[in-house]
């Protein structure tokens, strides 16, 4: 059994024209237990930006909590939103300073970037992104 | 062994706990409470390693009392609840309470309330909730008999059932049980379920 595994969750992110689509579905369990069927692991960053998080229940609340904190610090500095592109890095940059102590989670990231373009990225629990340069 | 359930009624939220302290084979008291009360309107039941227990626990309602006497006002429970979770949080890495919690607590803007914390500081906010092997026949109870707005008598009649389906068909069944109830009122004990003496 795989702590990835533990608390269950999917994710499927997908772009289309001048749109982009994110999913998640709603159970939490412990093991094969059920414990709720609306829990949430879609968060919203900002109006242009979504980020899923797939895994371990605990560390996808504890990265979403850190990852609100560190986004309302660059708005107040930057006095706009992050771009998807930027919030990816973060998030890699992020995963990777626990490299030997990992959170067990994976998360999609979802966005409109500059035009509206839309941008879906995914990473490992390390940090290593998929689906973006 | 340990069992520990919750759900939350019609102005009011009730928890249940077993009330036996156990070492291997032998219990060594069974009037053990394991549901703390917090302040005026919290209660939390608490099921697992029981140093870690008693000792996450008044850790917990001494930083409650804190609170109120720095800031004049309560913590609301679902501010209570995420204290809690980022506690066993920021513990986890390091050296994790092995504590799973059932909180509930009367708000008087949002009413009553009720959630589950995980021992690996999942926080969710339910209807109804349980831990322990107690918890695959009292979840399935509620699941069966629950529903939104009961009374109080509807809801102790429901713990009942809860309680008498875990003495029959648990191996090794707790002997007495332990109700407690938070409402508009506060949070006080409501009776006890005994099989034993002390």
């Amino acid at each position: 059994m795989s702590i990835f595994e533990y608390n269950g969750s999917a994710l499927v992110a997908m772009v289309g024209k001048n749109c982009f689509a994110i999913l998640s579905d709603r159970r939490l369990g412990v093991q094969l237990q059920t414990i709720a069927t609306d829990f949430q692991c879609i968060f919203k960053i900002h109006d242009k930006l979504f980020l899923g998080l797939s895994g371990l229940g605990s560390d996808a609340q504890t990265l979403h909590q850190w990852l609100v904190f560190r986004h309302k610090l660059y708005q107040l500095r930057e006095e706009r939103d992050m771009r998807p592109e930027t919030f990816a890095s973060l998030v890699s940059a992020m995963l990777y300073e626990k490299r030997f102590g990992r959170y067990f989670c994976q998360p999609v990231i979802a966005g409109l970037g500059e035009d509206d373009k839309p941008f879906i990225c995914t990473m490992d629990s390390i940090g290593a992104k998929c689906g973006s340069v | 062994m340990e069992c520990v359930f919750g759900m939350v009624g019609k102005g009011f939220a009730l928890v249940v706990a077993d009330s036996s302290a156990v070492n291997s084979i032998l219990v060594h008291k069974s009037n053990e409470d394991k549901i703390m009360v917090l302040d005026s309107h919290k209660l939390m039941g608490a099921s697992g390693e029981a140093g870690d227990r008693a000792q996450f626990t008044e850790y917990v309602q001494k930083n409650v009392s804190l609170y109120h006497y720095r800031n004049g006002i309560p913590l609301t429970t679902k501010a209570a609840a995420n204290f809690m979770r980022g506690e066993l949080a920021t513990a986890l890495r390091k050296n994790p309470y092995m504590v799973n919690i059932v909180l509930a607590g009367y708000d008087k803007e949002t009413g009553p309330s009720l959630y589950f914390i995980d021992y690996i500081a999942t926080l969710h906010k339910v209807d109804k909730a349980a831990f322990g092997y107690g918890s695959y026949f009292a979840l399935s109870m509620m699941d069966r008999h629950y529903h939104p707005d009961m009374t109080v008598d509807e809801a102790i009649k429901l713990a009942d059932q809860c309680i008498e389906e875990i003495r029959s068909r648990l191996v090794v069944a707790p002997q007495n049980f332990i109700i407690k109830i938070v409402d508009q009122d506060g949070a006080r004990e409501h009776s006890w379920r005994r099989t034993t003496k002390d």
